[in-house]
């Protein structure tokens, strides 16, 4: 079925001028596109994922939508509002990383990578005194919620999907200031150059995508019943 | 018929010129296995996993015929009824079917078909090895703590509020092997994209590439709202938070909904690969072209598309909107052509083909017959009156082990004897090997067919005692189930021998085409020793001249 080709063994000697080259490729450009192509296809069972939330969320909103707005009142849109900022504002410092890997610039490299994962971790410190207020309030579904507003069952279903999606969000936040700290230290030890960054490039992949769920999940949970009023 | 006793007649392997290198004298060391990178390993290890739960899922379905065998529940206690179904879906689906032909035949010949070096990620490919295990020893370990008892579909309320069975641990043991198919599903997608051989354009990839593409599109699109339905369950039944909840206006309606957006087209996670291996194998043993190959690719991504469209046939007795019923109803049906489509390829494959009844080709020939039988009837219970009709009856569990076992594990073990030459490089016992197809074929006929005849007359599915009017066709199932367990106990112990005693193959004992079969038996780590250049399709078979060395005399090296 097939014919004799060129020398596996030349093209291996060859590619192995690159440190950073795996074994089942042939060049450094077959494997930035298979890795690219690779953590787009993760990014869509990201979408799937979340998919599943957001067609629960938009039954109940549809079905309960009074009990919904009522609910989301009790939501501080000033914290989720400043959390957006600050997650805008740490796409832009990942999106500076891998600018400065394409210029070269090592320790700039590490610097914007450690204000990225600052900034992740603003917003889950924010994140962790909202959740504690709901605490204090009763917010939280289970045996101890109390709501004062009309249809508590229906808010309770509301307040579910607050925790669980924004509680999967931060999850999906921790996992990438993980990924982030282990691309720092490669990157200290100079692993990434404009010809080589592809893991920053795939990290900052991840980190957007994480961001749009939350520029989705802002105005789902925190704005909805704000035209009411 | 003396070459079927070769086991008998050959006392030792002829001493020839050392070993030439290949993936399995790399290394010898647990951690050479443990920690490899190389897909045929990893292929190898996947086989032992599946294998293992296979056994197990198969002592579930053992319990449960053993129990109807009579009509009063007199065996098992109700409640430890409910767990042995419960544990036989759960292991089987998950478990077994899912990942059986992509993870071990799909693993091991996917890289190869294509003439790539490795899966794109080879790391993630080990990755997805130990997940899965990490996955089954969660459901292990609620097994052992006294299982679930839910059906394998995990329905809410009863899975959320009053089961007191492990449903958290069992929930958890299949999210987390989800990620070890994700895994799988997104190392083919990029492997088959990017790490073809040069001149292997997608029309002269093997069909078995175009089934395992489509299937690792389902599997990427589908498996991750299963995690997320399961998830939900989990966080209900822990945490209190009140998705599906009907006291609180959730609804359960809703659970189904998810459940099946991922449990309908997983069913074509499981039948995909089959119709993949059975193109192979059909064309391999007619010696043929297969007919209309640009049809029969595209038939496979038509089912995978359609595939998400019918979720909603699982609940026409549900509560769902009769409308919506209705669409389902007719979107269903439509899987019904490309299935079909793929049906008649290969019987016009086999016309005027120099056909020959090697093992491979009786499970092939099996394969077609039952998922016949299993889609026909698929058509039937697609049909919103009749399926109100025989809704939870033994009819549609019939209907389903037709598509499952007589589609899929049919053709995993058509695909595992077929390359089983190529992954060991070692000849089996042919006759058993024919003897245990047979087995297979009847006991499973003898099993399932009085289940459909059971469900028409009434009998519900998943109930632990019965009219005694019904005794004799479910004494007819569970012997057929005996046979059954035979047929699949043979292979191991003549795979077994193959494995240390068995003679030595020629590189291509079936004179077949293909890249797999350029390369030597077993390959070596890097599959080729020479990258492959590309220049025909992928069944350049020529009938004329017909190459067939398939007696084990023939292709036993000497």
């Amino acid at each position: 079925m097939s014919s004799v080709a060129a020398d596996p063994h030349a093209v291996h000697a060859h590619a192995q001028h690159h440190p950073s080259l795996a074994h089942q490729f042939d060049n450094l450009d077959q494997q930035r596109e298979s890795s690219t192509l690779g953590m787009w296809i993760f990014l869509v069972t990201e979408i799937m994922f979340f998919g599943g939330l957001f067609t629960a969320y938009v039954i109940y909103r549809s079905q309960f939508s009074a009990a919904f707005q009522a609910a989301s009142h009790h939501l501080n849109v000033i914290m989720g509002g400043a959390n957006t900022a600050v997650l805008i504002l740490s796409s832009l410092t990942m999106a500076m990383a891998i600018w400065a890997a394409q210029v070269n610039r090592r320790k700039l490299i590490v610097v914007f990578l450690i204000l990225t994962m600052l900034l992740g971790a603003t917003f889950l410190g924010v994140k962790y005194f909202e959740y504690k207020e709901k605490f204090t309030h009763h917010l939280v579904p289970g045996p101890n919620f109390e709501f004062d507003g009309p249809d508590p069952q229906h808010a309770q279903i509301f307040f579910s999907l607050y925790f669980i999606m924004t509680g999967l969000h931060a999850l999906h936040m921790i996992i990438g200031i993980g990924v982030l700290t282990w691309l720092a230290v490669l990157s200290w030890k100079g692993r990434f150059n404009s010809e080589y960054h592809n893991p920053l490039e795939c990290a900052g992949l991840y980190w957007h995508f994480v961001d749009i769920v939350w520029i989705f999940l802002f105005p789902l949970l925190y704005l909805l019943g704000a035209h009411a009023h | 018929m003396d070459y079927t006793t070769e086991a008998t007649t050959f006392k030792s392997p002829p001493v020839t010129a050392p070993e030439r290198p290949n993936y399995l004298n790399a290394g010898y060391t647990l951690r050479s296995w443990l920690l490899t990178l190389d897909h045929k390993r990893i292929a190898i290890l996947y086989l032992i996993s599946v294998s293992i739960f296979f056994a197990l899922g198969s002592l579930f379905a053992m319990m449960v015929r053993l129990e109807l065998l009579t009509p009063s529940g007199d065996l098992l206690q109700p409640d430890t009824y409910n767990r042995m179904f419960t544990m036989h879906g759960i292991i089987m689906v998950f478990f077994f079917l899912i990942p059986a032909i992509p993870a071990v035949l799909g693993n091991f010949l996917l890289p190869i078909m294509i003439g790539a070096k490795d899966l794109a990620f080879p790391k993630l490919n080990l990755a997805s090895w130990y997940v899965y295990n990490l996955g089954g020893a969660f459901t292990l370990w609620a097994l052992i703590h006294g299982g679930v008892d839910t059906g394998w579909t995990f329905y809410t309320p009863f899975s959320t509020t009053y089961s007191n069975t492990h449903v958290i641990a069992v929930a958890l043991g299949v999210f987390i092997n989800g990620f070890s198919t994700i895994f799988t599903g997104l190392n083919f997608i990029v492997t088959v994209h990017r790490m073809r051989a040069p001149g292997m354009t997608w029309f002269r990839l093997p069909l078995f590439i175009w089934s395992m593409y489509a299937t690792s599109l389902i599997i990427v699109l589908g498996t991750p709202v299963i995690a997320i339905t399961l998830l939900l369950v989990a966080a209900e039944r822990l945490l209190h938070l009140g998705i599906f909840d009907p006291k609180l206006g959730g609804d359960p309606v809703l659970f189904q909904h998810l459940f099946w957006f991922y449990s309908h087209p997983a069913v074509y996670i499981m039948i995909l690969p089959a119709m993949g291996v059975i193109s192979e194998l059909v064309a391999a043993f007619s010696r043929k072209r297969i007919f209309g190959y640009r049809i029969v690719a595209f038939a496979s991504i038509a089912i995978a598309v359609l595939g998400f469209l019918v979720w909603g046939h699982h609940m026409f007795v549900s509560g769902q909107s009769i409308y919506a019923a209705t669409v389902f109803s007719v979107l269903s049906m439509l899987v019904a052509i490309p299935s079909a489509v793929k049906v008649f390829n290969w019987t016009a494959t086999l016309y005027e083909g120099s056909v020959s009844y090697e093992t491979p080709m009786l499970y092939a020939l099996g394969f077609i017959g039952l998922f016949t039988i299993g889609g026909l009837t698929g058509v039937m219970v697609a049909t919103l009156g009749f399926d109100v009709h025989v809704h939870d009856t033994y009819f549609i569990v019939a209907h389903f082990h037709y598509v499952m076992v007589g589609g899929t594990i049919m053709a995993y073990l058509g695909g595992l004897h077929y390359w089983w030459p190529k992954m060991t490089g070692r000849l089996y016992n042919s006759f058993l090997s024919r003897i245990s197809a047979m087995l297979v074929f009847v006991g499973f006929n003898l099993t399932f067919f009085p289940q459909f005849i059971l469900g028409y007359l009434g009998m519900p599915r998943r109930y632990w005692a019965y009219p005694p009017e019904f005794q004799v066709l479910n004494v007819l199932s569970s012997a057929g189930a005996s046979v059954l367990g035979l047929g699949f106990i043979l292979p191991l112990c003549y795979f077994g021998y193959s494995l240390f005693k068995g003679r030595r193959s020629i590189d291509n004992p079936w004179g077949a085409v293909g890249l797999e079969w350029d390369t030597t038996s077993p390959p070596p780590t890097f599959n080729f020793d020479v990258i492959p250049v590309v220049t025909h399709g992928p069944y350049e078979y020529n009938p004329e001249q017909v190459h067939r060395v398939t007696h084990p005399e023939e292709a036993a090296v000497v």
